[in-house]
């Protein structure tokens, strides 16, 4: 009689949506049934807008509870995407595989300009620093090495990062929570569509994709705007010789390292971004306030990641 | 068949609803309400008197702080992703629209279609059409809902509330802040709906629509409550409305009886 919309008619698709919703109840199927609830941290309201405390003590002691909240909520929004990634990639893919390319172009193809731009000038800024520094202590072959260190290991993902994070991730709130001040995110909940899937997901994978693709196109430029002004300049340095001096230095795990480090930053960072956007409710008034915040944070996770490949390079 | 068909399409039994915002507060208590299918109800009541909360509750989006709440016979307590088949058996259109502000209309109204049924916009794009049309917004397919008036865009919501052809339709407000002829076409295609249309197979769909003003809503068919003082109280139909001594009743009629006086 009931005209029920039909899902998944797939022989085992019912066990295996049954065996990830179990999984779901790991990270918020309590809090998802709850709606614009889902991923509310009422105490860190609640440590915001508190009076000031009187004492240096109890204001340390509330920074520290907000610091440690906020972590909860990050980490835990975190796993909540991870696990719609895991659990739903096959799920409604003509809504979302649009919305992802069209995530990818936003975080990345419409960068391109802006990076090449960056390129140039970081080649021509770390070369012209190091080869008068070089230049002093006879090392000028080592302008290969330097720069791999500098540009592939340091600068460029962390510089790419943070201006994704500023161009795209600052978006990203204001977006988000603008949708979640004026109802989007229960309007999706009522037509049955997961916040998570349509909102979040999207924008973590084309960040990530996004991050990492303008990090090789970054690197790339770099050393290759380096090597210009090295010529400019005027360095005796063949071409063969520098790149031969790049080849060298380069060894597998920079290329490993690089991969995961910029998808790591593109993973937090959006996660960050839209935690704040989407995980509070929010009054169109907050969201400006809350902009700022997430891109504090956003780069504070950047530093911690890159601190964290730091170490790994030096055991490694 | 019969069987289903005596199974109330939406059944609190003792349901105390919490605020959406904070579940800790209640804002009615004790409601005991059966929803036959097919019934027409209007569910009146002031600002905050938590009209939107026992809407969301009865479409089993919010669980309640006690009691239960049953949708065609399943208690929406444990719904989860397994039961959301079970829960887009009902609709549900907002007051003032909730429209996605960066998809054209037809986009928003696509959307539940291409999501729940993975079609490609040009799979769905014929049942977006057909309710273009049948709610006269084929002008406005391609334009984002920022650019449309406020009751176009409460068109638009109903369009895509029935986009999935549900078997309940809940409405909250669906007639605030619109102008004389907007409400009127609401009330007579509510009226279609409610004896079966036949673009949902002439079966006619169970309504519950919120107010904060009884007047527009007379009609014999349906059938009322009222939210006041956090108590869920049972009217009836509209001869039992009119003959209602509970104040609450006559401050939702009073600007008629003045007008009648």
């Amino acid at each position: 009689m009931h005209s029920v919309p039909e899902f998944d008619t797939e022989p085992g698709g019912r066990e295996r949506k049954i065996f990830f919703s179990r999984m779901s109840l790991c990270y918020a199927a309590v809090v998802r049934g709850k709606l614009a609830k889902t991923f509310e941290f009422a105490d860190t309201q609640i440590f915001r807008r508190a009076a000031l405390p009187k004492s240096y003590t109890d204001l340390l002691g509330r920074k520290l509870f907000l610091f440690l909240l906020t972590v909860q909520g990050l980490g835990a929004f975190a796993l909540i995407t991870l696990g719609v990634i895991l659990s739903k990639s096959s799920v409604a893919k003509n809504v979302i595989r649009p919305r992802i390319r069209q995530e990818i172009v936003r975080a990345g193809v419409a960068l391109l300009p802006m990076f090449a731009f960056v390129a140039l000038a970081l080649g021509f800024l770390v070369v012209g620093q190091t080869v008068s520094a070089l230049a002093k202590v006879g090392a000028i072959n080592y302008l290969g090495s330097t720069m791999v260190i500098v540009v592939v290991r340091e600068l460029g993902p962390l510089l790419s990062a943070v201006l994704v994070l500023a161009r795209v991730g600052t978006a990203h709130v204001i977006e988000l929570g603008t949708a979640r001040a004026l109802g989007e995110v229960e309007a999706l909940e009522v037509l049955g569509i997961d916040p998570v899937h349509y909102l979040i997901v999207p924008r973590v994978i084309g960040m990530a994709l996004g991050i990492f693709s303008l990090t090789v196109y970054l690197i790339i430029g770099a050393l290759g705007s380096g090597y210009l002004f090295a010529f400019l300049q005027d360095v005796p340095l063949t071409p063969g010789d520098y790149f031969k001096q790049l080849v060298e230095s380069l060894g597998w795990l920079d290329f490993a390292l690089l991969a995961l480090k910029t998808v790591g930053f593109g993973f937090f960072i959006a996660i960050v971004t839209c935690y704040h956007g989407l995980a509070q409710p929010l009054r169109l008034e907050d969201v400006s306030r809350v902009a700022v915040r997430a891109v504090t944070q956003g780069v504070i996770v950047c530093v911690l990641i890159d601190a964290l490949f730091i170490v790994l390079y030096l055991v490694a | 068949m019969s069987e289903n068909q005596n199974i109330p399409a939406i059944e609190m039994c003792g349901v105390n609803v919490a605020a959406m915002r904070d579940a800790s507060f209640t804002v009615v208590e004790d409601v005991n309400w059966p929803v036959a299918a097919g019934g027409f109800w209007v569910v009146a009541g002031q600002e905050h008197s938590g009209k939107s909360d026992l809407l969301m509750l009865a479409a089993g989006l919010m669980p309640p702080a006690s009691g239960s709440c049953k949708l065609f016979g399943n208690d929406t307590k444990n719904f989860g992703e397994v039961e959301l088949a079970e829960r887009l058996r009902v609709g549900f259109v907002f007051q003032g629209g909730h429209l996605f502000n960066r998809l054209t209309i037809a986009e928003n109204i696509a959307l539940p279609l291409q999501y729940q049924k993975d079609f490609t916009a040009a799979e769905a794009a014929r049942e977006v059409q057909a309710l273009l049309e049948l709610l006269e917004l084929a002008p406005l397919a391609d334009v984002t809902p920022a650019n449309v008036a406020a009751n176009w865009r409460q068109r638009a919501a109903l369009a895509r509330a029935l986009i999935l052809k549900p078997e309940v339709l809940l409405l909250d407000n669906p007639l605030a802040g619109l102008g004389a002829r907007h409400s009127q076409w609401w009330l007579r295609f509510l009226d279609q709906l409610s004896r079966g249309h036949e673009q949902f197979a002439g079966k006619p769909m169970t309504l519950v629509a919120t107010a904060d003003d009884l007047r527009p809503w007379q009609n014999a068919r349906r059938n009322f409550a009222l939210l006041s003082d956090k108590k869920f109280i049972l009217l009836g139909t509209w001869s039992e409305v009119e003959a209602a001594s509970d104040p609450a009743v006559k401050e939702l009629l009073a600007i008629q009886l003045e007008t009648t006086i």
